[in-house]
């Protein structure tokens, strides 16, 4: 009798904590939740950059590309306008929380 | 210091402490190199003896390292779910060495290494070739698709492209570029207005005396909140790099 009693207890406990440790990972596996996305101070920092470091590498590209083919400006001035453009994206996504991920998506879409 | 004719920038001035010279490599031990290794063994000290007693209890000591654990803990939870936990050595190391540099940096007379914008331009490459490998090694080909953002039509493609490119490209700039900027411009008008006081003399110079204290704690917010960035950003691009869309 005992040991049933105690099979049971142990199968019990069993089944709590495998209840608890899928509860706490559905809780957690949230990615990107609110509290972090939209620290207030911390995204006024990162807004200013996202744009220079595009056009950085959009004009770096252009230069490239001209300085192997010769096609002296053109490249850069495409490729400049490329740039702004990602930039211009980058304070978008990162200013209406779609998250740091290329594309349109909202961060939280993939759990549901 | 500003009296001597230094200028705020001299902080900022690697010094060889140790030449060393391998092949055509000037590998010196600089004082840079050097406040890395103190903050190295400064960080391994916190977490060993911190966490040393094991107490059920924390005291003050093991608190904090516990803290410090749980904080970067939740973060990578929250941003990338469950998968993340692989991850978590890094990002915490990587958390802990640029706030303990940080920090370190806010010392008088100590050198704050974040400062040079090849320091924290390794770190922000090693973070960039890291999740680009893992997105290949998780996904293969289908990687490429991230840069095809979806629902935008055929028609469209050659003009999104390559400004997801330019944008997924200038990931490392930004990341690096954000913190060295933000801890180079603080420490020069923390030197600049420093220099104020000197100048000035006893009358005037409680004005900028009373903007170098509230400075001094404005950059430690910055210390910590660049830290914070730098993490949360690498949470997100390994969470970009796991689930694509």
């Amino acid at each position: 009798m005992t040991e049933q009693n105690k099979s049971s207890s142990v199968q019990d406990l069993n089944a709590r904590l495998k209840r608890a440790r899928r509860d706490a990972e559905s809780t957690a596996a949230g990615p990107n939740s609110k509290r972090y996305s939209r620290h207030g101070l911390g995204l006024a920092m990162r807004l200013g950059v996202e744009i220079v470091s595009a056009l950085v590498i959009g004009v770096g590209i252009g230069l490239l590309i001209d300085y192997w083919l010769g096609t002296k400006p053109w490249f850069m001035l495409l490729f400049f306008v490329f740039g702004s453009v990602a930039g211009f994206f980058n304070v978008y996504r990162v200013t209406t929380g779609i998250g740091q991920s290329v594309g349109y998506r909202r961060n939280n879409d993939d759990n549901k | 210091m500003a009296a001597e004719g230094h200028s705020p920038l001299a902080q900022f001035e690697i010094k060889t402490l140790i030449p060393l010279q391998l092949g055509d490599f000037d590998v010196s031990y600089t004082n840079s190199a050097l406040f890395m290794s103190l903050t190295l063994i400064l960080v391994t000290l916190f977490l060993i003896l911190g966490v040393r007693r094991r107490a059920l209890v924390p005291g003050r000591w093991q608190s904090m390292a516990e803290i410090s654990y749980e904080f970067v803990s939740n973060l990578l939870r929250d941003t990338v779910g469950n998968e993340g936990r692989k991850y978590f050595p890094f990002v915490f190391s990587l958390f802990m060495f640029i706030l303990f540099g940080n920090m370190l940096g806010m010392i008088p007379y100590s050198f704050t290494f974040t400062s040079h914008v090849i320091v924290t331009f390794a770190m922000a490459l090693t973070v960039f070739v890291g999740v680009t490998i893992l997105g290949f090694v998780k996904h293969g080909i289908h990687f490429f698709s991230f840069f095809v953002p979806p629902g935008v039509s055929i028609i469209l493609w050659p003009l999104m492209i390559p400004i997801e490119v330019i944008s997924y490209l200038s990931r490392p700039i930004s990341l690096a570029v954000r913190l060295f900027a933000n801890l180079t411009a603080g420490h020069t008008m923390l030197k600049v207005f420093a220099g104020f006081v000197v100048s000035l003399g006893i009358v005037g110079g409680f004005l900028p005396f009373a903007f170098v204290v509230a400075l001094t704690g404005l950059e430690l917010l910055i210390a910590f909140l660049q830290a914070y960035v730098f993490t949360i950003l690498t949470c997100f691009y390994i969470n970009d790099a796991i689930h694509l869309h």
